[in-house]
């Protein structure tokens, strides 16, 4: 019966011939395929969606305004409109978007600047935002909102776009000019979306706080749900717009991150300076694959395969195309087939991959640098010391290196002590091209690259395998023109021998200085030991002194006491010969010793005073801002619907 | 057990050997009375306060009571304390606590001597002891910090005990053919009952008189039980001695009233002590002198003292079964060793008997002897060695 029942169904389709199934072949929008396909990009669940739709948009934000050489300012707003319903504002001071392109950079995937050039920048396919203005359509029905001022003294525009999934194109469903835009020039972004906002690891909030890391330069202000849902029944609360007011005063007047009453986060700049602008290269020979070259060839402008490698790669000089067409012929077997004079046009399957295997045996200059535009020990510094309470800052930068052909460099930097938690895992933060990365902690380079670091020769406890335990955060920032991620949505960093060589140099670079500086520290322990051991027995004895000879008065024997016992333990290596009298330093001695104190001499290096040690014994140091979700917070992090794991 | 071993070397490190403050301070003792006493406390007082006001690291300069700081005097047989001298100083995260302790020992010497009281070590200890304001430390937890700190006072005042208004807690008892004077009151001493008298901590001559007498010699016994035996059986009337027993090592008190009972009565002294390390060891402290208070060696040693027994040969000799022997442990084998090392037992007949027991390899308490007869060692033991002359030197 079944059997009969399916036989009947499949006739059908058998019937059909190849022009019937022509009629159903069409092209696939892109649009269609992230409708279906949504998790790749990061919209897997309400949670990961409200993430990846703000990370898009700050990220969009900041690349615009460092392109435009402004400082950024950068506002995040998440209003609660239901229970799993959420407005999202993102808006930045930067250049605006001209009022043709608006349609093109929000309502299209894979438009952009940045996918087609070698250049680092922290959004690479440009697919994030439209996808985002997408998700927030599909979940809720409604359209994105953007509104862009481009020019100061012209109205701004503001439009309400919707995609079309079909035509992978942005239908403007309504647009008006206003006057009220609140900066110069600038953009801002509303998407409505179904989501769900959570506190913790992989949240939102901290997503903002590693960006406010490596982006010293930037100013955020961030108001969460919270800020929001208490204003009306909060009387005493201030509302809204004033919180927000008092934050941007704050922005400008704090060091340190600081939350308003009304529960607006706000992140001040740290450092002034822009970062410096990455200069554009070509693609290094040895950086590309043979697929890519066979594209480049029908693609070029030149017309003779010389100019070819000359023009469109970097390090490519007359003599070593050359040398790339001597190397291709003795692969190909034949004299004389290619030189650099033949036509580019003439250049099939068999001749590409010669020269794609002579490139590969070749040694070649490594790529240019000048593309690289790493945040800066001294910014990343500024960065840890704003953004996380410790005692301990020091960071490195490593000179650029080469993985693949793509040119990459490695910055790491370590907060050590003060409020951090003193029992648990170290926090590794991680980053690529200034943007934070929340998941997938496990798969990354970096995460490796910490485990396989010996911390325990720099002082702190490991266990075998993993990372240390202690009052630690350990940041690593990849800058590359190519990050190499593991999956599309640019959660961890491929694991390639060289990026974590590098790292791991990095870290036991900055590791030998933590040492340094633990061996000071359990010094001046021991030292203020020492003082606490003399200060109490001063009172008995000055009393004591006194029953023997009345003339003795305990208060200046006392104050004579505590006067030497400072001194005593201030210089502890001072020697003393058998009369007790001190041997005498000499100016020069001083002087030496102070040349060899490794710390006061290093630069890189940054000690807070986080007063007397209490606060590091406090075990709730660890739960800072009190949210129960902080400290139920699961053992990996990963906690994924595992589509990548 | 009253304790037999010297104290523990408290001062571990000996410091420069010619310390010019130090070698200063050699124990001169010419005149002995409470009032320089307290005026070398103030001295010391002010010596500190002064070193403290021209921002030195204060200290003061305390003899070294150890092994490493006494010398054996051949000729006068004697173990004398060396010139070594260790700096106590405050700023030493090792030594700060010792110094406010000896602050606080001396302030309270100071106050005896003022208010011209005695009292005893242990009374000291409490008056000292309490806790330092604003902390949860106590001056003094344990009577056993307090002692060696007088005892290093004492030798840093280049004073005695008595004069810091100190006494050790008395313990020993005497009886015999004598009639002295205690604190004015005339004593027969062959009239004390079963339990004889308490030899006070003093017995400075102002203190005790010696009136009449017709004792031969003077009889130290280890044990208070032993002794009883003694006075029990009226040893002392039959033989014409003084019987003494000191409870284990002899205090001071015990000590310096044989040497005076020596010195001024002419009294042969004899030694009676268990057969082991700890019993040659009593001997040789009221024969040399001890390690720890070397420097009243010269008022309280008795050169001619005589060691009458037990020796490790008297078990054969005076044929005492084996199973009143108990097997030397591995302590006091090695303490025995300790002993054949100090120079003041390396003359020959010192090192057989040492040699003898090690080999027998057991020791021989006194009450040993009673296995025999329960008078045994008043009736036949003792007055038979006396008649040989069995003794050691």
């Amino acid at each position: 019966m079944v059997a009969a029942t399916r036989k009947k169904k499949s006739k059908a389709p058998r019937g059909r011939d190849a022009d019937a199934l022509a009629a159903q072949q069409r092209e696939i929008s892109v649009s269609e395929f992230f409708a279906k396909n949504r998790h790749l990009l990061g919209f897997d669940n309400p949670r990961k969606a409200l993430l990846t739709t703000i990370k898009e948009a700050v990220d969009n934000a900041l690349d615009a305004c460092e392109e435009a050489g402004m400082l950024p300012n950068i506002f995040v707003g998440i209003e609660p409109l239901a229970e799993t319903r959420f407005r999202v504002t993102v808006r930045d001071n930067g250049p605006g978007i001209v009022r043709k392109q608006v349609e093109n950079v929000f309502g299209r995937l894979l438009y952009g600047s940045k996918f087609h050039r070698m250049k680092m920048s922290r959004g690479q396919q440009g697919i994030g935002i439209a996808a985002a203005g997408m998700y927030g359509l599909m979940t809720t029905g409604k359209p994105m909102i953007i509104h862009t001022k481009p020019h100061k003294n012209k109205p701004s525009h503001c439009l309400t776009l919707a995609i079309d999934m079909q035509k992978n194109k942005a239908e403007v469903h309504d647009e008006v000019e206003r006057h009220d835009f609140p900066d110069d020039t600038g953009t801002e972004v509303v998407i409505e979306l179904e989501a769900k906002f959570q506190r913790g690891r992989q949240s939102v909030d901290e997503y903002l706080q590693q960006t406010a890391i490596a982006n010293p330069h930037a100013q955020i202000i961030y108001q969460p749900p919270d800020a929001c849902i208490s204003k009306e029944e909060q009387a005493s609360m201030p509302s809204l717009i004033d919180d927000y007011q008092h934050a941007t005063q704050l922005a400008e007047t704090s060091s340190e991150t600081v939350t308003t009453p009304g529960g607006t986060v706000v992140f001040p700049r740290a450092v002034k300076e822009l970062p410096e602008e990455p200069k554009e290269i070509k693609p290094h020979p040895k950086g590309i694959e043979l697929g890519m070259l066979l594209k480049m060839v029908k693609t070029t402008q030149a017309t003779q395969l010389g100019g070819f490698l000359q023009n469109d790669f970097s390090r490519v000089s007359l003599r070593v195309a050359n040398e790339i067409c001597k190397r291709a012929n003795k692969i190909l077997g034949a004299d004389d087939t290619i030189t650099n004079r033949t036509w580019v046009s003439k250049i099939g399957h068999a001749e590409a991959e010669a020269i794609y295997k002579a490139i590969q045996e070749m040694k070649l200059m490594a790529p240019p640098t000048d593309c690289l535009s790493p945040i800066g020990d001294d910014v990343i510094r500024a960065g840890l010391l704003k953004g996380i309470k410790a005692e301990f800052y020091t960071s490195v930068t490593r000179p650029p290196a080469v993985y693949r052909g793509n040119p990459f460099q490695i910055e790491i930097g370590i907060a050590f002590g003060g409020e951090l938690p003193k029992e648990e895992p170290s926090r590794v933060i991680r980053f690529a091209n200034r943007v934070p990365l929340l998941y997938q902690r496990s798969a990354c380079c970096a995460f490796k690259a910490v485990q396989e670091t010996a911390w325990r020769n720099y002082g702190l406890s490991q266990p075998k395998g993993s990372v240390p335990i202690g009052p630690l955060t350990v940041m690593v920032h990849m800058a590359s023109v190519w990050v190499p991620f593991t999956s599309e949505s640019k959660e961890a960093i491929a694991d390639y021998d060289e990026i974590r060589k590098e790292m791991k140099l990095a870290m036991a670079e900055c590791g030998r200085k933590l040492k340094t500086y633990l061996n000071r520290r359990a010094k001046v322990r021991k030292e203020n030991e020492r003082r606490g051991i003399f200060e109490r027995y001063i009172g008995e004895i000055a009393q004591a002194l006194n029953t023997i000879d009345p003339k003795l008065k305990p208060q200046t024997i006392r104050d004579q006491f505590e006067h030497v016992a400072k001194r005593f333990t201030e210089t502890a290596d001072l020697q003393f010969d058998q009369d007790g009298n001190p041997v005498k330093v000499t100016q020069k001695e001083k002087k030496v010793r102070k040349q060899r104190d490794p710390l006061a001499a290093d630069d890189s290096i940054v000690i807070v005073d986080r007063g007397n040690g209490t606060v590091l014994d406090d075990d709730d140091s660890s739960a800072d801002n009190g949210k129960p979700s902080r400290k139920s917070r699961e053992d990996d992090g990963d906690y994924e619907d595992g589509l990548f794991d | 057990m009253a304790k037999k071993t010297t104290k523990k070397k408290t001062t571990k490190k000996p410091t420069a050997k010619s310390q010019p403050a130090a070698s200063k301070k050699k124990i001169v003792r010419k005149k002995r009375n409470a009032a320089d006493t307290g005026a070398r406390l103030v001295d010391m007082a002010n010596s500190v306060a002064d070193q403290i006001s021209r921002e030195m690291d204060p200290g003061v300069h305390i003899p070294t009571r150890a092994l490493s700081n006494v010398n054996f005097d051949k000729k006068s047989g004697l173990i004398v304390m060396g010139s070594n001298a260790q700096r106590r100083s405050f700023f030493n995260v090792g030594m700060a606590k010792k110094f406010m302790q000896t602050t606080l020992v001396a302030a309270g010497c100071k106050q005896l001597i003022d208010q011209k009281k005695t009292t005893s070590i242990r009374d000291l200890f409490y008056h000292t002891k309490h806790t330092i304001p604003g902390t949860k430390e106590n001056t003094f937890d344990e009577q056993s910090e307090s002692d060696p700190i007088i005892e290093d006072l004492e030798v840093a005042m280049a004073s005695l005990r008595e004069e810091l208004g100190l006494f050790a807690e008395p313990k020993g008892a005497m009886v015999g053919p004598m009639v002295i004077e205690d604190n004015g009151d005339t004593i027969d001493l062959s009239k004390m009952g079963s339990g004889g008298w308490a030899i006070p901590s003093i017995v400075e001559d102002h203190i005790i008189k010696f009136k009449r007498g017709g004792a031969k010699f003077v009889l130290l016994i280890e044990k208070g039980a032993v002794w009883r035996r003694f006075s029990e059986d009226r040893f002392w009337e039959k033989h014409k001695c003084m019987i003494i027993h000191g409870g284990g090592q002899p205090p001071r008190g015990v000590r310096r009233l044989m040497w005076r009972m020596h010195q001024e009565l002419k009294l042969p002294v004899y030694v009676l002590v268990d057969n082991d390390p700890w019993g040659y060891y009593i001997y040789s402290v009221v024969k040399q002198g001890s390690i720890n208070l070397a420097f009243e060696s010269q008022r309280m040693a008795i050169p001619a003292a005589r060691f009458i027994g037990m020796s490790a040969y008297d078990a054969a000799k005076f044929d005492i079964p084996k199973a009143v022997s108990i097997n030397l442990t591995e302590q006091d084998k090695r303490r025995a060793k300790e002993v054949a090392a100090y120079p003041w037992f390396a003359s020959k007949p010192w090192q057989r008997e040492i040699r003898q027991m090690l080999k027998l390899g057991v020791k021989l308490e006194l009450e040993a002897l009673s296995n025999k007869d329960f008078s045994f060692i008043t009736e036949q033991y003792l007055p038979q060695k006396l008649k040989d002359k069995q003794w050691l030197d």
